[in-house]
């Protein structure tokens, strides 16, 4: 049995406390700066920053759907360029530069009792290639033919062939950005892998960590094993574009034409990209799985429920998503039998998620539930989540995926479980540790507001846009037109969702009105506003400064959930906090 | 507001019953053999579906119930071994339920049945064209590099068993009702989808491969085919149809139909006084 809770000293190696950069100018202290607090600010406001940009295409898709043709400015061209765009921004330049980026790298040090991130040079250097990365994107926007259509996957041979939108500029520059940001991430990751590793102060063992950090963790791993698939299929498809290789290109007459390509396989650009694309849903759905749990421990003061089954479940879902590709790809033409095999795999990944669903609920159980606003996230989460993942228990089992798959039962699937239950969580995420990185409070009605808002108004967009899917509306199309099988109410449907959309969207002026607002007249935190165990919430100063921990580096002696133990005063102990009887001789300072 | 909080999950609950139950949108009606793609969905649908309504009113009732009082002080309870397996076996138990009649069900999917004709779907953007074995019952082999003028699907000129495939260029396929048909699955430019809803059946026309799938019509009428995969700035507009016949129907709408040779030669003659 592993010390669940016992408090007791743990003699470890001693963690050499480590000479820090200290910035001289502006420049290394606000721009090229080395402290992983300011860089996860950096890639969180960049992250948002082109976040927004998707958000807007969105409610451009979102109109054409609903009153098609009726905007001059959303042509097929246009739509497709939008779809794409809308969804590379958020998977990759949003949703994975946050959690790892931005949530990695503020919380990271902090919660295992490191100064900083062992590599902080490194660290510096990769959030500004991924500026890059993102400056490449933008600039597609503006190049001759605006940037790709080709959707989000990229599919070959389409993606670099005339008949696709961006054919010209958009689809190089869309390499050329992925490519980058693979590079700046691999610059982080190796950085988040080694801090959690190496970094950890004395006591902090691994499973002591809370399961934010395991969450990242395991993210990071996945991503590190998983981006090199796409980075190379990035790079061959930019030769095939670029100097005429064939890597992905059959023989094709387009139009008549024959092409000078031949010999390649467009299926094996499916595999590659897949080979990345399943684990980068974990990648991340696992930091959102791990921040979620620690705020409803911490949030309904109780234990995270199975605290050893919820690391095992986020490792073996972790292993497991590098098996599970073929699952996007049921229905390409790959050899039949395979569909046994990835159906197989896919199903089986269920049951590690559904134990972290049950945990989370069962953490509920006898609980003391203080809905505050992280809360009330973390709540939403759970019931996106839920949602989103059963119906990907459609999609995997391989025989029910044929009739649905590329219709928008996978659009709502794929937005419930990977684009609204992770945001959610981050939301949870900034309304919690808002206080700790600012030193205060955001406004409670707002943030109450803005969670009913959002919450309600996804669940009205993507659940009912599961039975579009059912009829048969199939994705990407820019305009339906007269199609026999689809009734006519499906288009007043259509026009529910959208206004839907537009309403979730505007109301995320709220929240950065919120943020905006609260930093200069938020209530004034102070260390410890939510009574967290974890170390972030124990740090001498709030905002956490230069170095984390003033002279010395904390020192831990229990695990993270130390809440509402029987016979302690209070409802929770912190990591650092010795136990009662050795008090003594166990604070080494 | 705890209150207030657990009573809108239920209502979340209710309300996405209620959508299911009174909403006009569900599949549309089957045409096809594959009744059993059906019933695996209603299976899948009936249990995920228990499983999603006990999770979320299970929160709700959590919710209210340990609500934050004056007072209250939650239970200390790390693990609970025997309650964790057992709901990991229950679960690993549903799944196997979902996954057997799934994997069954794909079994029959990708082994054809004797006897079941071949045709073949062949796509570019953004058109489909169609093709049938003719009097001998064997499609031509082809390859794209064949494409030219009184030859738009590619055949192999000098294969003889090509020269009597019945072409349908920009025309309707047609299907003889309760007969087996393995689709085959060709793209000549990028990768396109052959999806008719009412079939449940599709498969990817992937360029460089064959694929394939089969099933049988089971009600005659015309059925749209939309590209489900997508491919261009005309995806959307790359319909086509399908009209399953009655055996009468079809064999006269065959005969009125060109084969290869046909189409070849009169390609020469109108290429001759040039």
């Amino acid at each position: 049995m592993v010390d669940i809770g016992a408090a007791e000293a743990i003699p470890s190696a001693e963690v050499e406390d480590v000479e820090l950069y200290h910035a001289k100018s502006w420049v290394t202290k606000y721009v090229f700066c080395q402290d992983a607090k300011v860089i996860a600010i950096q890639y969180s406001i960049t992250a948002i920053g082109i976040g927004l940009v998707a958000l807007v295409l969105s409610w451009l898709i979102r109109l054409q759907l609903a009153f098609p043709g009726s905007f001059s400015i959303i042509t097929p061209s246009n739509y497709y360029q939008f779809v794409t765009m809308h969804g590379m921004i958020m998977v990759i330049y949003l949703l994975t530069a946050l959690f790892l980026g931005g949530f990695g790298n503020y919380l990271i040090p902090l919660m295992v009792g490191a100064r900083d991130m062992v590599f902080p040079y490194v660290n510096m250097l990769s959030y500004w290639v991924y500026f890059l990365a993102v400056l490449v994107l933008v600039a597609s926007f503006f190049a001759p033919g605006g940037p790709t259509g080709a959707g989000w996957t990229l599919y070959p041979p389409q993606a670099i062939l005339a008949g696709t939108p961006g054919q010209d500029w958009g689809i190089i520059l869309m390499l050329a950005s992925l490519i980058l940001f693979i590079i700046g991430f691999t610059m982080g990751g190796l950085n988040y892998v080694v801090t959690v590793l190496q970094g950890r102060t004395r006591g902090m063992t691994m499973m002591r960590l809370p399961l934010t950090v395991w969450g990242i963790f395991t993210a990071t791993i996945l991503a590190l094993l998983a981006f090199p698939a796409l980075f190379v299929a990035s790079v061959m498809m930019l030769f095939d574009r670029v100097l005429g290789t064939s890597f992905f290109m059959p023989a094709i007459v387009q139009a008549g034409e024959h092409l000078k390509y031949g010999g390649g396989s467009p299926i094996l650009f499916q595999h590659l990209f897949w080979f990345f694309g399943h684990p980068e849903v974990y990648i991340v759905a696992l930091p959102a799985f791990g921040i979620v749990s620690d705020l409803i421990s911490t949030h309904a003061r109780k234990n995270i429920f199975g605290y050893r089954m919820m690391v095992w479940a986020l490792v073996s879902i972790a292993v497991l998503s590098f098996v599970v590709w073929g699952h996007h790809m049921y229905i390409s033409g790959m050899n039949p039998p395979f569909g046994f095999f990835f159906a197989t795999s896919t199903l089986i990944i269920a049951v590690p998620t559904a134990i972290k669903v049950y945990n989370w609920v069962l953490t509920l159980w006898r609980g003391d539930i203080h809905l505050t606003v992280p809360m009330l996230f973390a709540l939403g989460f759970i019931v996106t989540f839920v949602n989103g993942g059963i119906t990907g228990l459609f999609l995997g089992n391989v025989i029910v995926d044929v009739p649905l798959s590329a219709t928008m039962f996978v659009v709502a699937h794929f937005h419930m479980v990977m684009g609204i239950a992770p945001i959610l969580v981050v939301f949870g995420g900034i309304y919690h540790w808002y206080p700790k990185i600012t030193g205060r409070m955001l406004n409670e009605r707002l943030g109450q507001f803005h969670f009913w808002v959002t919450f309600l108004g996804a669940y009205l967009i993507y659940f009912p846009m599961h039975y579009l899917g059912f009829i048969g509306v199939p994705r990407r199309y820019y305009e339906l037109g007269e199609t026999a099988f689809v009734p006519a109410s499906a288009a007043t449907l259509n026009v529910a969702i959208t206004a839907a959309a537009l309403v979730v969207g505007a109301a995320q002026t709220v929240f950065f009105f919120n943020v905006i607002w609260s930093l200069f007249k938020g209530k004034l935190a102070g260390g410890n506003p939510w009574k967290a165990t974890t170390l972030e919430w124990q740090t001498p100063q709030t905002p956490p400064g230069h170095g984390n921990w003033g002279k010395e580096l904390p020192v831990v002696y229990r695990w993270a959930y130390d809440y509402s133990v029987p016979g302690a005063g209070q409802d929770f102990l912190p990591q650092n906090q010795p136990p009662a009887k050795q008090a003594p001789q166990a604070a080494p300072s | 507001m705890a209150i207030a909080f657990a009573l809108i999950l239920v209502l979340v609950v209710i309300g996405s019953v209620l959508f299911h139950v009174l909403s006009p949108w569900w599949m549309t009606p089957i045409a096809s053999n594959w009744g059993y793609i059906d019933g695996t969905i209603n299976l899948t649908f009936w249990i995920t579906g228990a499983g999603y309504i006990a999770i979320i009113l299970f929160m709700a009732y959590c919710v209210f119930r340990f609500r934050h009082q004056e007072g209250r002080r939650a239970a200390y309870q790390p693990e609970n071994n025997k309650l964790e397996w057992s709901l990991g076996i229950g679960t690993t138990v549903a799944v196997l339920a979902l996954l057997g009649p799934g994997l069954v069900v794909w079994y029959q999917y990708i082994e054809v049945p004797k006897g079941a004709a071949e045709i073949e779907v062949m796509g570019q953007q953004w058109q489909w064209s169609f093709r049938l074995p003719g009097k001998d019952g064997l499609l031509g082999t082809s390859d794209p590099r064949y494409v030219g003028s009184g030859n738009t699907l590619g055949l192999n000129p000098s294969d003889p068993n090509g020269q009597d495939d019945v072409v349908i260029d920009g025309g309707d396929l047609h299907l003889a009702l309760g007969k087996p048909v393995k689709v085959l699955l060709r793209s000549i430019d990028v990768v396109h989808d052959f999806y008719v809803p009412e079939f449940r059946a599709r498969m990817d026309l992937m360029p460089g491969l064959v694929t394939y799938f089969w099933f049988t019509p089971t009600r005659t009428g015309t059925f749209e085919v939309l590209c489900a995969a997508f491919c261009g700035v005309g995806h959307d507009a790359m319909r086509g149809s399908v009209v399953v016949d009655k055996e009468s129907d079809y064999q006269a709408w065959l005969q009125k139909q060109h084969t290869f040779a046909e189409l070849s030669a009169r390609a020469k003659k109108v290429n001759l006084p040039q």
